[in-house]
């Protein structure tokens, strides 16, 4: 049942469609803004990193236009993915000629002449979790429908798990991003969250993985390793292996 | 008629304009009408951040209190103004006496005779999107209930606004609906990192919040922030939750 959160069955999707062509991990960001691009589908799409500091830079872009515009925004410091990490709001701007030049003069005039009409920017989080935003670029003005919303938001969810596996390598090695989006939208899967962040003494993305960790390598769905959390049953701060 | 079953009537008689074929003008207009029914006041304006830098009249009773608020906006003085950039109330403003503080304003409302006049901000959490005037022409100040009275009317009136944009566009309603989202999850990761923190289930963590949320006059989902990146002052909770 899902009570709050994303939709992990598409995501799941996603994430392993992304495995398979890329096996060793290293080219998943570059993949899954490919398939990205190709799914909803947009002209371009971009995937840009964020730290606590601001604008961390671009991971991956589809060619062309993407790019060009991923480095825009990171060299001026405004356009919507600047916004939309600011804000963790999503910045939809279905049509850039008529709202984009009095928000973001510079970036608009670069979009516009790049070919670009409209710009869908996604922040990457999961409630006070943020890690980055994921740009979606079109050729032509207009809204995106109901159905590329939802496979847009699909794309950011797989990216933000994607990212969080990326930048925790360490403690998830043993484990696919996969496993990340495995169940676990629960609203006991978020508070538990919070309560290992506090245990373990670690950000609130760490508890996230932490967390999906142990329910995997126990091999138990991870909303009753939450529950066990809550009830004080176990202690994720408690690792034996790095006694 | 009892002035509490009228005041029922009243919200419910919003409420239902919100439902469908919904106009907001319509909606701002009976409001004001509304408000001047329910208490002692003669008349009332509503004007809105235009966002472009400047409010714009959207409602009034009649026509003396809608040039009154033009001249606000042209002179860049009066009782909506300063309501309108501070977002605090101004209440049983005697006329009279405010000839210093906006000489034209004060002369033309004394001159449309007018002797109180009260402006009530139109808010979401801290941002103002506008603000309600209302006049009297006896000195009989408004009590706290009938104060209490206008600002639920001024609260109703940001509720149907949000509303309307929503409804309107699709792009904000998506916003909306993925910022509401992603709220309710950091609320619960807030509630558990407080029940790490001081000790209790979830549930009273989330008590603590609200509580604490009302008594600060802040979101819900900015309290819900503060407690994750650990920036709410112990202090300052305790006093505000009254604990020791």
């Amino acid at each position: 049942v899902r009570e709050v959160g994303m939709a992990t069955g598409r995501v799941a999707e996603i994430l392993s469609a992304l495995w398979t062509t890329s096996p060793d991990g290293r080219a998943l960001p570059a993949g899954l803004v490919q398939d990205c691009s190709r799914a909803v589908p947009v002209s371009g799409a971009g995937l840009a990193l964020m730290t606590e500091q601001g604008p961390a830079g671009t991971v991956a872009a589809t060619d062309g236009a993407a790019l060009e515009l991923e480095d825009l925004q990171f060299t001026l410091g405004e356009g919507p993915c600047v916004d939309a990490s600011e804000t963790g709001r999503p910045v939809l701007q279905p049509d850039l000629a008529a709202t984009g030049p009095g928000r973001w003069p510079a970036f608009a005039a670069g979009a516009l002449a790049a070919g670009v009409a409209a710009v869908f920017a996604l922040p990457l989080r999961v409630g006070g979790i943020r890690v980055g935003v994921l740009d979606l670029y079109r050729a032509t003005p207009g809204a995106l429908t109901g159905e590329q919303l939802r496979e847009a938001l699909a794309f950011a969810d797989a990216a933000t798990l994607l990212v969080l596996y990326l930048q925790t390598r360490a403690p998830a090695d043993e484990f696919p991003a996969g496993a990340l989006a495995l169940a676990g939208d629960r609203a006991e899967v978020h508070q538990a969250t919070g309560v290992v962040s506090v245990q373990a003494g670690v950000s609130l993305a760490e508890a996230f993985v932490l967390l999906r960790a142990r329910a995997y390598a126990d091999q138990r769905p991870v909303a009753d390793v939450a529950r066990d959390v809550l009830a004080g049953r176990v202690d994720l701060a408690e690792r034996p292996d790095e006694r | 008629m009892a002035r509490e079953q009228r005041l029922a009537e009243v919200f419910v008689e919003l409420a239902d304009t919100l439902v469908e074929e919904f106009d907001v003008v319509d909606f701002l207009q009976t409001l004001t009408e509304r408000a001047v029914e329910l208490v002692d006041a003669d008349s009332a304006g509503l004007m809105l951040d235009n966002q472009r830098g400047r409010l714009q009249v959207v409602a009034y009773t009649d026509e003396p209190t809608r040039l009154l608020e033009l001249l606000e906006l042209q002179n860049d003085e009066g009782p909506c103004m300063d309501c309108f950039s501070t977002g605090d109330r101004l209440a049983n403003i005697d006329v009279a006496a405010s000839r210093e503080r906006w000489p034209r304003f004060a002369e033309a409302a004394s001159d449309a005779g007018f002797a109180v006049v009260h402006a009530v901000p139109l808010r979401l959490r801290r941002h103002v999107i506008g603000a309600l005037n209302l006049f009297a022409r006896s000195h009989a100040t408004l009590t706290p209930e009938h104060l209490a009275v206008v600002q639920g009317l001024a609260d109703v009136a940001t509720i149907g606004l949000l509303h309307e944009r929503a409804v309107r566009d699709q792009v904000v309603l998506a916003e909306q609906l993925q910022t509401a989202l992603h709220s309710r999850i950091l609320i619960e990761q807030a509630k558990g990192v407080l029940s790490a923190r001081a000790g209790v289930d979830v549930a009273v963590a989330f008590r603590l919040m609200r509580t604490y949320a009302r008594g600060a006059g802040e979101s819900l989902t900015t309290v819900a922030e503060a407690v994750v990146a650990n920036t709410l002052d112990d202090a300052e909770f305790r006093r505000v939750l009254g604990r020791p």
